[in-house]
C-alpha cells in the first residue's frame, strides 16, 4: 500500500484502523480498485508517472466525524484532501494535489439542513448537489430559486468555495459572494461557525454575513486552511416574469459601445440577468444557441465565407459578408427578472440607450415567461440555467457528437484569465493570446473569442484544453497550458481558477512584491495547520514541512 | 400454526417477487438520479448524443432504450467511465445500488 511520504507503515495502519473506528469499516477504501475512483479523471497527467494518487480514502457521514477523523491525522500527521462531491471535473476531480494524502470524502453528509423561504436562504452540507437542492424546493414547492453553474451534479457547497459562477441575477452567480455564514473543521478538529454564527443564539446566521472583528470566510475558499462542513446561501425569490431581449449590431467596432453600455447598465441594475454577447457572424453561439453548436457545429455559410476562413481572415475583414447578408457582427442579449410591467419598461430603456448610440442597432424580444413555467415551458427555454434549473447539456463540450464524432475527449480543461470589461480588452486578448495559442497548436473554434460576462465588473476569457488518456498528448497540452500563463500574466491577465495541476504555477503569478501574497498565506497555513494535514499543495500553497525541500 | 411446504412455498415466492420489485425500484431510481441527466431520451442529453454519434441509429442512443447491455458492461462503465463520463465512487453510487442498475437497464420489460 502507498502510504503518505513520511508517515511510517505502522502510524498508518494505525491511523487507518482508528478511522474505521469513526466511520466504519465500510467507508475506509484502501483498494486499488476503490482507490481507482480517486483518480482525477480529467488528470493531464493520467496514467503519468507524476500522477497524483491517493493513498486511501474516507467518508465520514457528519461534522462530528469530520472532527474525530482530523484528530486523527493531526496527530499522525496524515494529509487529507476534503472533496465535496467530487465532481469538481476540470478543477482537480475527486483525486488530492499532493500524493499519498487521504481524500476526506464529504459525499456522505448530504442533508440539507435548512430552508426558510420568507428570508430567502438555505443551508446545506457538502454532499448536496444542485439536483438534489433543485428537487428538494419543486417537491416543497418553496419559491425561491439557486443559481445554478453549468452541470448540475456539482455541490453547492464545493463549487462556492472553489468560487464557481452561475447564471441567474448578479448578486446570485458569483456562488462565494451568495453565501452567508460557515462552519468549519480545523485542522486539530476542532469546529467553527463565522460570521453571526459565532454567537451562541443568534437567529442571524444566514442574514448578515460579516458578524464582528475581521471577516474570514474569504480565507477557506481556494485553500486549505480549514474544511466546510455546512454552509448558508442567498437565494433568489422566484420572479412575476423573465423576458430576454436581443441587440443586433453590423459592425466591428460596435463592440466597444456594446460593452460600455452593456456594463453602464448593468451597473446601474437596470437589468439584472446574464448578459450574453456573441458574434453570430464569426460564429460564436450565444446560451441559446450553445448546445445546438456543441451538437452541430458553427452553422454552414457559403463559399465566399469560407474563403474568409481558410485564407484566416482577421475578424474586421468579416464585416462587408456580414452586411451584405444581413448576418449580424454582434448581438447582446439582456435577461430581466420581475414583475413584466417593469422589466419591459426596462427593456425598453436599453434599446432607446443603444439606438442613440448606434443607430442602425435592432432588437427583437427573444424570450417571455410569465412564471413559474410549466412543465412544457421548463424543457422549451432557451437555457434552463438562466431559470435555475439544474442540467448536464454542457458535457456535450469535448464529447462525440455528429460534429465531432472521433475521436472525442477524456476530458477539459479551462485556461480562464480574467480581464477588464472593455471591448478593447477583448480585441487585445484576442490579438495576444489568439496568436499564442494558435502557434502552441491549441485549437481555437473562431476568428475572434467571446468572453464570458458571468461577474458584473469583468470578464473571464475563456480558451477550452481537450484532455487525452495519451501521456505524450497531455504532456503538450500541459506546456502549452502553462506558456499561456505566462503570456497572460506579461500583460496583466490572471486566471480566476484553474486545474489542480496548474494551481501553483498560476499562484507563481500573483507576485507583486516579492510574492507577499502567497508568503502570507504561508503564514496563514502554518499558523492554522501547523502539521500541514490539509490539502497540501492546493492553490499552490504548502505547509512548512513540503515547502522547504520544494524551495531549496 | 403448523406451516404447509405449499405455504412455506407461497411466502418465499411473496418474498423473492418483493425482493426483485424493491430492487427494481431502487435500480431505476438510481438511474433516475446519476444516468438520466445525461442518457435520457432527447437531444438536450449528452450521453443520449454521444451514443446517437457512435452508433447512428443501429442500436438507440438513449440507455433505457437499449436491450443488448449486459450487467457487467454497465458496472465497467460506472466504474470506468469512458469519455468525457468519469467513474463513480461508492459514496456516490454504492455496490449494491450498483448491482440494481445494472439490473434494471439490462431488464427487457421495464422500459419506459
Amino acid at each position: 500500500m502507498q502510504t503518505p511520504h513520511g508517515i511510517s507503515a505502522d502510524d498508518f495502519a494505525q491511523a487507518l484502523r482508528k478511522f474505521r473506528q469513526v466511520v466504519g469499516e465500510k467507508w475506509v477504501f484502501t483498494s486499488p480498485e476503490d482507490l481507482h475512483l480517486y483518480r482525477d479523471a480529467y488528470s493531464p497527467y493520467w496514467g503519468d508517472p507524476e500522477e497524483i494518487l491517493a493513498s486511501a480514502a474516507v467518508a465520514p457521514a457528519s461534522t462530528e466525524e469530520v472532527q474525530q477523523l482530523m484528530r486523527i491525522a493531526n496527530q499522525f500527521k496524515i494529509p487529507m484532501y476534503p472533496i465535496s462531491t467530487g465532481k469538481n471535473l476540470g478543477y482537480g476531480g475527486s483525486a488530492p494535489t499532493y500524493s499519498g494524502s487521504v481524500v476526506l470524502d464529504l459525499k456522505r453528509m448530504n442533508r440539507i439542513l435548512e430552508v426558510n423561504e420568507k428570508q430567502a436562504y438555505c443551508v446545506v452540507e457538502p454532499g448536496v448537489s444542485y439536483f438534489d437542492l433543485y428537487r428538494y424546493l419543486q417537491e416543497k414547492k418553496i419559491k425561491l430559486w439557486m443559481d445554478v453553474p453549468d452541470p448540475g451534479w456539482g455541490s453547492m457547497l464545493g463549487n462556492a468555495i472553489d468560487r464557481g459562477a452561475g447564471y441567474t441575477a448578479a448578486q446570485f452567480r458569483n456562488h462565494f459572494d451568495a453565501h452567508c455564514g460557515m462552519e468549519v473543521v480545523l485542522a486539530n478538529g476542532e469546529v467553527m461557525r463565522t460570521g453571526m454564527g459565532a454567537m451562541p443564539g443568534a437567529e442571524t446566521w444566514q442574514l448578515y454575513k460579516t458578524g464582528f472583528g475581521p471577516w474570514i470566510d474569504g480565507i477557506f475558499s481556494q485553500s486549505n486552511f480549514g474544511i466546510v462542513t455546512k454552509m448558508g446561501f442567498w437565494l433568489m425569490p422566484e420572479p412575476e416574469a423573465f423576458l430576454k431581449g436581443t441587440v443586433h449590431l453590423s459592425s466591428y467596432r460596435d463592440l466597444i459601445p456594446l460593452v460600455d453600455i452593456m456594463t453602464e447598465m448593468e451597473n446601474q441594475k437596470i437589468f439584472t440577468g446574464f448578459p450574453d454577447i456573441n458574434s453570430p457572424l464569426l460564429g460564436s453561439p450565444s446560451l441559446a444557441g450553445l448546445h445546438e453548436f456543441l451538437l452541430n457545429g458553427p452553422v454552414a455559410r457559403d463559399a465566399e465565407y469560407k474563403a474568409l476562413a481558410d485564407r484566416g481572415a482577421k475578424p474586421e475583414e468579416y464585416e462587408g459578408y456580414g452586411k451584405k447578408n444581413g448576418i449580424p457582427f454582434w448581438n447582446g442579449a439582456f435577461t430581466f427578472y420581475g414583475p413584466e410591467k417593469i422589466i419591459r419598461a426596462q427593456w425598453e430603456h436599453v434599446q432607446e440607450r443603444f439606438r442613440k448610440t448606434i443607430p442602425d442597432a435592432t432588437f427583437d424580444e427573444s424570450e417571455y415567461y410569465d412564471l413559474p413555467l410549466s412543465p412544457e415551458q421548463q424543457k422549451q427555454v432557451q437555457y434552463p440555467a438562466q431559470f435555475g434549473i439544474p442540467n448536464m447539456r454542457a458535457f456535450s463540450i469535448g464529447a462525440r457528437s455528429h460534429w465531432n464524432p472521433a475521436p472525442p475527449s477524456d476530458g477539459h480543461a479551462w485556461f480562464s484569465p480574467i480581464i477588464p470589461r472593455d471591448g478593447e480588452a477583448i480585441l487585445k486578448i484576442n490579438e495576444v493570446l489568439g496568436t499564442a495559442a494558435r502557434k502552441l497548436g491549441v485549437p481555437f473554434a473562431f476568428a475572434l473569442n467571446v468572453p464570458v460576462p458571468c461577474w458584473e465588473r469583468c470578464f473571464v476569457f475563456i480558451i477550452p484544453f481537450w484532455i487525452s488518456k495519451d501521456p505524450a498528448k497531455n504532456k503538450q497540452t500541459r506546456e502549452a497550458f502553462r506558456t499561456l500563463i505566462k503570456i497572460a500574466a506579461e500583460n496583466g491577465w490572471g486566471e480566476y481558477r484553474t486545474a489542480t495541476a496548474f494551481q501553483g504555477d498560476v499562484m507563481d503569478t500573483y507576485s507583486f512584491n516579492d510574492n507577499i501574497l502567497l508568503r502570507f498565506h504561508e503564514t496563514l497555513k502554518d499558523a492554522v495547520d501547523p502539521n500541514g494535514v490539509i490539502s497540501p499543495g492546493r492553490y499552490g500553497i504548502w505547509p512548512k514541512n513540503l515547502r522547504e525541500g520544494k524551495k531549496a | 400454526m403448523k406451516l404447509s411446504l405449499q405455504t412455506l412455498l407461497i411466502y418465499g415466492s411473496i418474498s423473492c417477487v418483493t425482493t426483485a420489485a424493491a430492487a427494481e425500484t431502487q435500480g431505476k431510481l438510481v438511474y433516475e438520479k446519476w444516468c438520466a441527466p445525461c442518457h435520457s431520451r432527447g437531444d438536450v442529453y449528452p450521453g443520449t448524443s454521444a451514443l446517437d454519434a457512435r452508433y447512428k441509429g443501429a442500436i438507440p442512443a438513449s440507455l433505457e432504450e437499449r436491450s443488448d447491455l449486459s450487467p457487467e458492461l454497465v458496472r465497467y462503465f460506472v466504474r470506468n467511465g469512458i469519455s468525457v463520463m468519469p467513474f463513480f465512487r461508492k459514496t456516490e453510487i454504492n455496490d449494491i445500488e450498483l448491482n440494481a442498475l445494472a439490473g434494471y437497464l439490462t431488464k427487457p420489460a421495464i422500459k419506459k
